[in-house]
């Protein structure tokens, strides 16, 4: 494997540990708010805040990961989407600060303020619908290149049926992802009401979602006819992840095997992701940048290998720990121990 | 002119989200340490209220952590999105550091989450304290690594140019420039007394305000030896960074000095204001004293303004920054020992409330000598943003928004500032010590009744 592959591998994979994470962070956030409209906000809150509290700064990591990794290994991409992603990231970012800042100011500090719960949950969909225009960039037809600085055309950009269904699909997912997840923390922590609740949302949210990623492959069809030959190649992926959907949205409709759904639906995120990377092989920003042309010199990626796995040997276990205290041990989940029940009180103990 | 020119904008823009974010990173630098001394100390003593101590600066921290977290991660894309033809040059060389600083980030968040939730988790409490080294090896780290890109930034090397490529590009030595060892430590040392000023800064304020427990003297003394250690170590290590300048970046040290001819047997100016006409007046002139500082010999030369093209001189500005960060500096180290050897000596009038009060003051100066110094190496480098290679109108984005920007992130900042006050006064004011206190002791009574 060459070094440019190793590379965007290695950054794709915590991209996707960023939606996944991400997505549950956000999409709780979102049900947090509807279930306050609904007056259901008794049964899910505590739930999700025995999640969140302790996991909600590692999710914001794999952010930074990536993006950081990603001027790392690919040095001109900091040329080209720097100048044009100013306004949809600056818009992302104020949204995340707003979210990461008041959740501890919620959480830790004071009780929670309907009006901000609204405010919070309605960001955590903004976020990924703002992120997710980078995707549809990265396809390439928004950005012309004027006396050397590339240029957004944020017409195009706005008009164009691809983004909206980029960002469509990247909100639906949030919600069936984090529905799919807490369904399943929800039955761990032996909370019926909460279960079926969730539940209830995870199977309203799947067909969607499979809706608006048929959507995706018929617009890229005329948008990028390259890549979307390329997706017909791989069509045996897509068609394995669509079986894992199946197996999940069965599951949770036969209430069982929670534990099993949430992995089929890893593994179904994993593979459309993974394969939807491939087909956008070897562009970073299509037709300007490929990942050969946009790699960074030998020592350096050389230098950033080692530093990664070295940086993997210490974080693996540590990851490993944080999921068997809070993911893992009953007891937690539950908030049976008594310092869970302070922590809810308080914030910490 | 904030709308119509993208580098004026841009560097609004950085240097309203670094002044900003850069109280919150010293804060999550220096607080980690404090809560595993006193944490140490309440195991080694069998002390509850230092253990109580490391508890509540904890429950505090997180909040702070979260601003920091996330002013960060504005500031680390804001790099990209500010100054792309600057990350492109500077991810060639640099971007082993910035990557290092993730991994540092990723360490200590996993950490501080699982020391923050666990405390009654462990029968065995020194077990619960071993998941506060990591926290304080990695918000040390990510310190120290982004403070080695600062330096790169300051005195680039470990890469040639030649006919506008890059060649020879040797990561390694990027990282080890000379600006790092002053830079680095100085960076630590200053996080460290920063965040013990402000904690005994807390403690001051509550034994002024009428709680007389002994859980807050236990604080103020704790915390202003810190504080000691730290304001000497600063000010020896700045020292240091005086005489790094002289050799390296002799205009910056002759800008901050307003040494404008080269000579030997230099004077040191301190305060003083420069009027229209350029001429220095009320200032202090001590003899020799700069030539000392920049190279330890009172006869030697020091370079003045003279010597570089007027277009390279940086702002004469710096002057006043140093002034203030100076004499915090030492005001701080007098403060707390005095402080210190009045305790020990019993000097009554370390306790009175006007020392007090000097104390509660000692906290606020010591950031706004954080800012100053940040301002002056910062603004002490122009026109350059990689010194002598890149200039910060070659870095900066040509994007027509920035002025926008500068406003939303301006605003947000301000409110999140407000908020962290009120919420962190509200988490303690509704649940002073004593309280806690009592809790603590009625659980206990109810476990062995």
């Amino acid at each position: 494997m060459s070094l440019e592959i190793l590379g965007i591998s290695v950054l794709w994979t915590f991209l996707f540990g960023y939606v996944i994470l991400g997505s549950i962070d956000f999409g709780a956030g979102f049900f947090n708010a509807y279930s306050i409209i609904t007056g259901k906000h008794h049964l899910i809150t505590k739930i999700i805040q025995r999640y969140l509290s302790p996991v909600w700064e590692v999710t914001n990591v794999f952010f930074v990961f990536f993006f950081v990794g990603m001027v790392g290994f690919f040095p001109k991409t900091a040329f080209y989407y720097g100048s044009v992603l100013l306004v949809p990231a600056s818009i992302a970012l104020l949204l995340m600060i707003i979210r990461g800042s008041y959740y501890a100011f919620e959480t830790y500090g004071s009780k929670g303020h309907k009006g901000y719960a609204l405010m919070y949950g309605i960001a955590g969909l903004l976020i990924p619908a703002s992120l997710s225009v980078v995707l549809a960039i990265s396809e390439g037809g928004f950005i012309s290149i004027i006396d050397g600085n590339p240029i957004l055309d944020y017409r195009a950009l706005f008009t164009s049926p691809l983004t909206w269904s980029i960002v469509v699909l990247s909100i639906v997912a949030v919600l069936y992802i984090a529905a799919v997840f807490l369904s399943w923390y929800a039955n761990k922590a032996g909370d019926t009401a909460a279960t079926n609740l969730m539940r209830k949302y995870a199977l309203c949210w799947a067909f969607p979602l499979i809706i608006a990623a048929a959507g995706i492959i018929y617009e890229l069809s005329s948008h990028n006819p390259g890549q979307f030959e390329r997706i017909l190649d791989l069509w045996w992926i897509f068609g394995l992840s669509f079986l894992l959907w199946i197996g999940t949205v069965w599951l949770v409709w036969k209430k069982k095997n929670y534990g099993l759904a949430v992995g089929l639906l890893i593994g179904q995120f994993a593979l459309a992701f993974f394969a939807y990377g491939i087909s956008l092989y070897p562009y970073l920003l299509y037709p300007y940048l490929t990942i050969y042309e946009g790699f960074t010199n030998e020592a350096m990626a050389i230098s950033l290998v080692v530093v990664f796995i070295l940086g993997l040997i210490l974080l693996v276990p540590s990851i490993y720990l944080l999921l068997k205290l809070f993911l893992f041990d009953k007891d937690y989940v539950r908030g049976n121990r008594k310092n869970v029940k302070s922590n809810e009180k308080r914030g910490l103990s | 002119m904030l709308f119509d020119d993208p580098v004026f904008g841009s560097r609004v823009l950085t240097i309203i989200t670094l002044s900003f974010h850069v109280i919150y990173a010293t804060i999550g630098v220096g607080v980690p340490l404090m809560i595993m001394i006193a944490h140490w100390v309440g195991i080694k003593k069998n002390d509850e209220h230092y253990i109580l101590l490391a508890k509540r600066w904890a429950r505090g921290f997180v909040v702070t952590v979260a601003v920091g977290v996330v002013t960060g991660t504005a500031m680390g894309l804001q790099l990209s999105l500010l100054w792309p033809n600057f990350m492109e040059l500077a991810g060639n060389v640099i971007a082993l550091p910035l990557f290092l600083e993730v991994f540092a980030f990723f360490f200590e968040a996993i950490f501080l989450g699982i020391y923050a939730y666990t405390w009654d988790r462990f029968e065995d409490r020194r077990k619960h304290f071993l998941l506060l080294i990591p926290v304080v090896l990695g918000a040390g780290a990510s310190a120290v690594f982004i403070t080695v890109v600062n330096s790169f930034m300051n005195s680039p090397q470990g890469f040639d140019i030649v006919n506008g490529q890059l060649v020879n590009l040797n990561p390694i030595a990027a990282m080890f420039t000379p600006a790092m060892p002053t830079k680095v430590s100085h960076v630590l040392a200053t996080a460290y007394m920063t965040v013990a000023f402000l904690l005994a800064s807390i403690a001051a304020f509550k034994l002024l305000k009428g709680s007389n427990h002994v859980y807050h003297k236990k604080s103020l003394y704790l915390t202003m030896k810190m504080g000691l250690i730290f304001s000497i170590a600063a000010a020896l290590i700045g020292d240091l960074s005086g005489k790094y300048l002289a050799e390296y970046q002799p205009e910056k040290l002759a800008a901050a000095e307003w040494h404008f001819e080269t000579e030997e047997g230099a004077p040191l100016l301190m305060y003083g204001i420069l009027d229209g006409e350029g001429e220095v007046k009320y200032e202090i002139k001590i003899p020799y004293a700069l030539s000392i500082l920049a190279s330890g010999s009172p006869t030697s030369e020091v370079i003045g303004l003279d010597q570089f093209p007027e277009e390279e001189t940086p702002p004469l500005v710096i002057h006043y920054f140093f002034d203030v960060m100076v004499t915090i500096g030492m005001f701080m180290v007098v403060l707390s020992l005095v402080y210190w050897t009045g305790i020990k000596r019993k000097w009554p009038f370390v306790r009175s409330n006007w020392y007090r009060w000097l104390i509660v003051l000692g906290g606020p100066l010591s950031v706004i000598a954080i800012e100053a110094g940040w301002w002056m190496t910062e603004v002490g480098r122009q026109p350059w943003i990689l010194n002598g290679i890149m200039t910060i109108e070659a870095a900066a984005t040509s994007s027509d928004y920035v002025g926008l920007m500068v406003i939303l992130f301006g605003g947000l900042y301000l409110i999140l500032g407000i908020g962290t006050i009120v919420v962190l006064n509200r988490m303690f004011r509704k649940n002073p010590v004593e309280l806690e206190l009592e809790q603590q002791e009625a659980i206990k009574g109810g476990e062995t009744a």
